[in-house]
């Protein structure tokens, strides 16, 4: 079963340089909110953003992470 | 249905339909917290939409999620192209994005409708129009 750890440490050697807060919300292991801090979302659609970091887990979201609830931002602080 | 025809029901219900969602259940009954949410979005626009139950065939989603590369359901797609899932159409939702995008007014501020208000409660003249029995 994953954990917030597991998911933060992912997303974060995924997208070096990236800072994550990843909360699981019902303390089950499958439904997490992940804040993403990243640089390598700039210039991408809110849409692009979220699939690169859907895309560090792939299949396994909605398969063993039910719901990855997903908030992307840039260092400098715009969407 | 064969997969072929499942995806190529997805492919023409993103095309034909200017607001198409894909989610658990229906607008009138939203099996998923999350897909309540969004269709309680478009709700509170008061929008014609289209909605697909991908719950009835596990294929639907993975055909769906196959052609967007989106993993999760909701799937929220504006002028045949997609636009997000829950998250992303929540933001858009309280930021007004959505509405300027569906080319309609935000409701009134004074207004006691949550934009989660079930769809039973909403006015027929632009109710949700089910797909999901064209699937059977």
């Amino acid at each position: 079963m994953p954990s917030s750890e597991e998911l933060k440490r992912r997303i974060e050697s995924a997208l070096p340089g990236a800072q994550a807060r990843v909360e699981d919300l019902t303390g089950g292991g499958d439904h997490f909110r992940a804040e993403v801090v990243s640089d390598r979302f700039e210039g991408l659609s809110r849409i692009d953003q979220h699939k690169l970091v859907y895309g560090v887990f792939g299949d396994e979201v909605g398969g063993p992470i039910h719901a990855l609830s997903i908030k992307t931002s840039t260092p400098g602080g715009a969407p | 249905m064969t997969d072929t025809e499942i995806h190529a029901f997805i492919d023409n219900a993103i095309k034909e339909n200017k607001v198409m969602l894909f989610m658990k259940g229906t607008p009138e009954q939203p099996r998923c917290g999350f897909s309540m949410r969004t269709s309680g979005a478009l709700n509170a626009l008061g929008v014609r939409y289209a909605a697909l139950d991908v719950l009835p065939d596990p294929r639907i989603r993975e055909e769906l999620s196959g052609l967007s590369g989106w993993p999760t359901i909701p799937q929220l797609f504006i002028d045949g192209e997609l636009v997000g899932g829950c998250d992303i159409v929540t933001e858009m939702y309280e930021t007004g994005e959505l509405a300027d995008r569906l080319g309609v007014e935000m409701p009134e501020e004074d207004d006691d409708e949550e934009p989660v208000a079930p769809a039973a409660d909403m006015p027929a003249r632009q109710g949700p129009i089910p797909l999901e029995n064209r699937l059977d």
